[in-house]
């Protein structure tokens, strides 16, 4: 406690330090700036995005290029379910000789797009109400915290299935608005606990003491301040909406054929794991190592926030 | 690397070891500090001598060789700002540190080497013979306990065939000591319970339940309001006279140590620049840096308002030290040599109880607190400006309102507020 | 209830000079609620009645301890917290009360100067911009000009405009309180309300910083209501010192007075309790020391607040005596002493 207290303190250094700016003869380091540097030198979560960008961009260009078209079913007979590398298929086919590969690139497709919409609806109804909540007096905030004990008590997988039957036609997209439609309560909480914090702050004082409006406040001081919650909290959404999607599918709601997505190709290789194992295992891993990157990514912004997160405590 | 290689030079000149002079004939006496306050009696056995004490966190050298030595019933005094590693070396000599600390030197206690040994030795020198008080006291006092039950702990541990009833009735005493009211029934209050002042006193309670040998308070007032930190300064003397113990007090504020402390240790930049009695030290500074820090103050002993004269500049980085000297960059009387070599501590006004690390000390000779702070005058102040600057994108505004500016400066003949770097 | 009558002292001329600032019965109660009904179940009397005027140019020092209500004093004559009863009169105006949009342009006219300059600026921005963002809130300057003037407020409290566009986290302790002082500087305000302005910084730092408050006033034509605990450090910049304890001003005097003739035991108590960086006199001093603690301002003792603690109560004062001091709150009032104390048995002793 005390001690670590002290080794910062004789550690007005770093790379913080107005000296070493002298020294390098940079101009200015936003913390914006800087986080973005803990990020690029962190080798874990760097490799996490490069991992996370390639599989992302490869699934979208390289399609272009492959052979078989993710709905195209290989009639001939060799193409029946047929194993990786067999019959010019690199990933093998399933029963009705869809080529496995070009399934799964276009199953990720679905999932980038799944994780970035309902990501952004999610941000954007959690910042909205978290920051009114946490800024505002306790009236407004008592009942729009009211609300999000609502939300929470609502079961939102029940939702999402009594809603995918009602409407067997919805696709990607629909189900990620419906899914950020009822997952930003944990951010809004997350936003509101930020500005209750922030709204003790000094510079925020100062600010009221300037004659700044509350729009000015908010927008200029408190959400580039909580930016950092913000993002790690989107990053653990995206890997979850990921699950969600998975789950979602093997229950039947969701995505369609002859669409697919990840969960879908794995709800359909369910079955088949013990026989084909390629139906189930290909397409698993590749979920697993997608929620894991994003999750690294998570992990990588955090500690580029708050780089005394990762440090031994006593 | 200024510091390697003093370090390394044999029989270096002046190397600040105080230790030889104490055992030396006719060797430091409290008599001779002109200090006219009756003291503890003290014998001459040096209890605590740390030699050379160098603590580095990876590349960042917080403390760069310190040494200094204390007696039964004497207060010595460690003085410095922010980042001067004055923390950092009383932790070292506790044990205190991480593991990453890379901590070299000598810390002897009554002769034994106290550095390198493990936990469990220093758990057993730790509160039996050396005590430590720390600036918040909320972190050395645990929040689950009363106090009464954590000072009987306290001393069962060192003491474990101690009665029940015995360590109760310590207890009592301790906290009479100093200067708990109603102490009887605060033995069953919680931490919490306390305000801050009487909380560092519960502290100070504990620190000498086992009659150490010595005391470290680490800025034990820093927290506390000034007739709080007068009471809190009294419990601790008392805890000194009940125990007779050595007292290292270390506190950024000069008021402090000139109330307490019998001698003084100045620490800039992880080492110390200058040594000696309270009253040399206060009275004849004899090293820019202390001259400075005692002048940057408000005179309280005039009634006409002198203007303060601040220290330039900022304290340096540990991790990119100046060349030479550390306080070169800010010190009025820095010449091209002070850059060639870190300065060793020298005896000054030609007694050998009073050490200053600066290659001009001569300059300063003769002169009291206040003539040696015209130092200070002559340089341009409120500069913590770093120096040159070359232009940028601000540089084509207007110029109309400068020169205004500085037109009016110059007619309200103000010295030392007109802007520095203006434009031309 | 207390009648403070004014002594003008210091850099301001004796005579009919219209205050600033006039502060009167000012009170800032936080009321304590019962848990479950949400109830009044009493207050915490932080800011308790105090009254004191500020004259053009003059700095009123205003001091006390941890706890007793200087800093809250600050926020509610700035109406950032506001005020529960009495009147703060700015120029006439009165600010307690007023209503948000309208305390906006009165904001250009007094500004606040924060503690702790590590958390004052929004880390976040540069410098420039933290500096500009009172004249972009008011609209006072547009594009050139408002560069000019950014640089022409960094100048003038001793920065390098060159390095306008760094953040916070790159300048120290000292060069931030500057930046804190040129964001308050920047629309030309009449008044500063300084809470704490240099005890965050080390002492080397300091002293250039109340060094540049003292010539920005003299400069400017500034008041400042300069609120602080170190004793030493407001008595070298205020003219008058206003000496706080539990919500009340106990005495006010100009500073000469008040260090030579202090007639408050409080008062008394502070001002011996002070380390002087001077060892020979520090050892022939004589402390006077308090007893217990500060009691909390949700329970305040009756009649003479500081009597708990007062070494005069406890030592000196016969019965009958005490029986006033528990029974009658003391006015401040100015009596044979001078100047305003707020005691039944004052009594000049010189103590430092």
């Amino acid at each position: 406690m005390s001690i670590s207290s002290e080794i910062d303190l004789v550690t007005p250094v770093g790379p913080e330090s107005p000296e070493l700016g002298d020294e390098f003869g940079s101009a200015s380091k936003s913390q914006g700036r800087q986080a973005l540097e803990r990020f690029v030198r962190s080798p874990m979560a760097m490799i996490a995005t490069v991992i996370f960008v390639g599989i992302v961009g490869f699934c979208y260009i390289y399609p272009l290029f492959y052979r078989w078209n993710y709905a195209f079913a290989d009639q001939r007979t060799c193409a029946e379910s047929a194993k990786p590398g067999v019959c010019g298929h690199p990933f093998g086919t399933d029963a009705s000789g869809l080529d496995l590969f070009a399934q799964m690139m276009r199953g990720m497709q679905r999932d980038f797009v799944i994780m970035i919409v309902s990501t952004l609806v999610t941000l954007t109804i959690g910042i909205l109400i978290g920051a009114v909540a946490g800024y505002f007096s306790s009236l407004t905030d008592n009942l729009l915290m009211r609300f999000v004990d609502l939300m929470l008590s609502v079961p939102v997988l029940v939702i999402l299935i009594v809603y995918g039957n009602r409407h067997p036609d919805m696709g990607a997209f629909q189900l990620a608005v419906v899914f950020g439609l009822f997952g930003w309560m944990g951010l809004a909480r997350l936003v509101r606990a930020q500005f209750l914090a922030l709204k003790e702050r000094e510079f925020v004082e100062a600010a009221h003491a300037m004659g700044a409006g509350n729009l000015r406040i908010i927008m200029r001081h408190m959400i580039p301040n909580s930016l950092g919650t913000i993002l790690v909290f989107g990053t653990i959404f995206a890997a979850l909406s990921i699950v969600t999607e998975t789950s979602l599918t093997y229950l039947g709601v969701g995505v369609h054929f002859p669409d697919t997505s990840l969960g879908l190709l794995i709800s359909n290789g369910v079955d088949a794991a013990s026989t084909r194992w390629w139906l189930f295992y290909l397409p698993g891993i590749l979920i697993v190592i997608v929620v894991l990157v994003v999750n690294l990514i998570g992990e990588g912004i955090r500690n580029a926030f708050d780089p005394r997160h990762n440090r031994v405590r006593d | 690397m200024h510091m390697r290689k003093n370090a390394g030079e044999p029989g270096a000149q002046g190397r600040p070891d105080l230790a030889k002079h104490a055992t030396a004939p006719g060797g430091v006496d409290v008599v001779e500090f002109e200090t006219d306050q009756p003291r503890p009696a003290r014998s001459t056995d040096v209890l605590l001598k740390v030699e050379n004490l160098e603590v580095a966190f990876g590349s960042l050298k917080a403390v760069r060789g310190v040494s200094y030595e204390v007696r039964r019933g004497e207060t010595l005094g460690i003085v410095g700002e922010s980042g001067s590693g004055k923390s950092v070396s009383s932790m070292a000599v506790m044990g205190l540190l991480p593991k990453t600390a890379k901590i070299t030197g000598s810390v002897t206690f009554q002769g034994d080497e106290l550095l390198g040994r493990n936990d469990k030795v220093m758990s057993a020198v730790r509160g039996k013979k050396i005590a430590m008080i720390f600036q918040d006291p909320m972190t050395s006092l645990d929040p689950v306990y009363k106090i009464g039950a954590q000072i009987t702990e306290t001393l069962k541990v060192h003491s474990p065939g101690l009665s029940r009833q015995g360590a109760r009735d310590r207890a009592l005493e301790l906290l009479k000591i100093v200067g708990i009211p109603n102490a009887e029934n605060r033995m069953n209050d919680y931490p919490h319970e306390f305000s801050g002042g009487m909380r560092q006193r519960v502290v100070i309670a504990i620190a000498m339940a086992n009659n150490p040998d010595v005391i470290i308070a680490d800025e034990p007032t820093t927290a506390l309001d000034v007739t709080v930190q007068a009471t809190v300064l009294e419990a601790m003397k008392a805890a000194q006279v009940e125990t007779g113990a050595a007292l290292i007090l270390i506190t950024h504020d000069l008021g402090v140590i000139a109330g307490v402390a019998e001698r003084v240790l100045v620490m800039y930049a992880g080492r110390a620049v200058e040594v000696g009695s309270v009253d040399d030290v206060f009275y004849r500074p004899r090293m820019p840096y202390t001259v400075g820090l005692l002048n940057s103050l408000p005179r309280l002993d005039v009634h006409e308002k002198t203007r303060l004269t601040p220290i330039t500049g900022t304290p340096p980085s540990l991790q990119h030290l100046p060349a030479g000297c550390p306080f070169s960059p800010r010190c009025p009387l820095y010449e091209p040599h002070c850059s060639t070599a870190e300065p060793e501590l020298v005896e000054v006004d030609g007694h050998d109880k009073h050490w200053a690390a600066c290659f001009r000390t001569d300059q300063l000779v003769g002169q009291d607190r206040y003539e040696a702070g015209e130092i200070f005058q002559t340089g341009s102040e409120d500069s913590e400006l770093p120096g040159e600057v070359i232009g940028d994108d601000l540089h084509d505004t207007p110029r109309a309102d400068l020169e205004r500016d500085a037109a009016q400066t110059q007619s309200t003949g103000l010295p030392g507020q007109g802007p520095k770097e203006t434009p031309r | 209830m207390s009648s403070v009558t004014m002594e003008k002292s210091g850099k301001v001329p004796p005579g009919e000079v219209e205050p600033i600032l006039r502060v009167t019965n000012l009170e800032k109660y936080f009321p304590i609620r019962s848990r479950i009904l949400k109830r009044v179940i009493g207050n915490v009397k932080a800011v308790d009645g105090i009254s004191f005027d500020v004259s053009p140019g003059e700095i009123l020092g205003l001091v006390g301890e941890s706890g007793c209500g200087k800093s809250t004093s600050g926020r509610a004559i700035l109406n950032l917290q506001p005020a529960t009863a009495g009147s703060v009169l700015f120029e006439g105006k009165e600010l307690v009360g007023m209503a948000r949009g309208r305390m906006r342009p009165i904001r250009k006219d007094i500004q606040l100067v924060f503690q702790d300059p590590y958390a004052s600026l929004d880390p976040r921005m540069q410098v420039s911009r933290i500096i500009a963002e009172p004249l972009v809130i008011h609209k006072v300057h547009e594009g050139d000009s408002l560069r000019a003037r950014v640089r022409e407020l960094m100048e003038l409290v001793g920065l390098n405009p060159e390095h306008a566009m760094r953040y916070p986290h790159e300048f120290s302790g000292g060069q931030r309180q500057r930046i804190g002082i040129a964001r308050a500087l920047a629309l030309n305000p009449k008044m500063l309300v300084l809470d704490e302005p240099v005890s965050a910084l080390d002492v080397s730092i300091q002293a250039g910083v109340i060094n540049l408050l003292d010539d920005l006033r003299d400069r400017l034509g500034l008041s400042y209501v300069f609120i602080a605990h170190d004793l030493s450090v407001v008595r070298h910049i205020s003219d008058r010192i206003a000496v706080m304890y539990l919500g009340r001003i106990v005495e006010i005097a100009s500073t000469e007075e008040l260090f030579a003739r202090p007639a408050h035991p409080y008062t008394q108590a502070l001002l011996s309790a002070i380390p002087l960086p001077d060892p020979r006199r520090e050892r022939t001093r004589k402390r006077i020391l308090l007893e217990g603690d500060l009691p909390s301002p949700a329970n305040v003792p009756s009649g003479c607040r500081f009597r708990t603690r007062c070494p005069k109560f406890a030592n000196e004062l016969n019965e009958q005596q005490q029986q006033r001091c528990i029974t009658e709150d003391p006015v401040s009032d100015v009596r044979d002493i001078g100047h305003p104390v707020a005691c039944h048995f004052a009594e000049v002793q010189a103590v430092l």
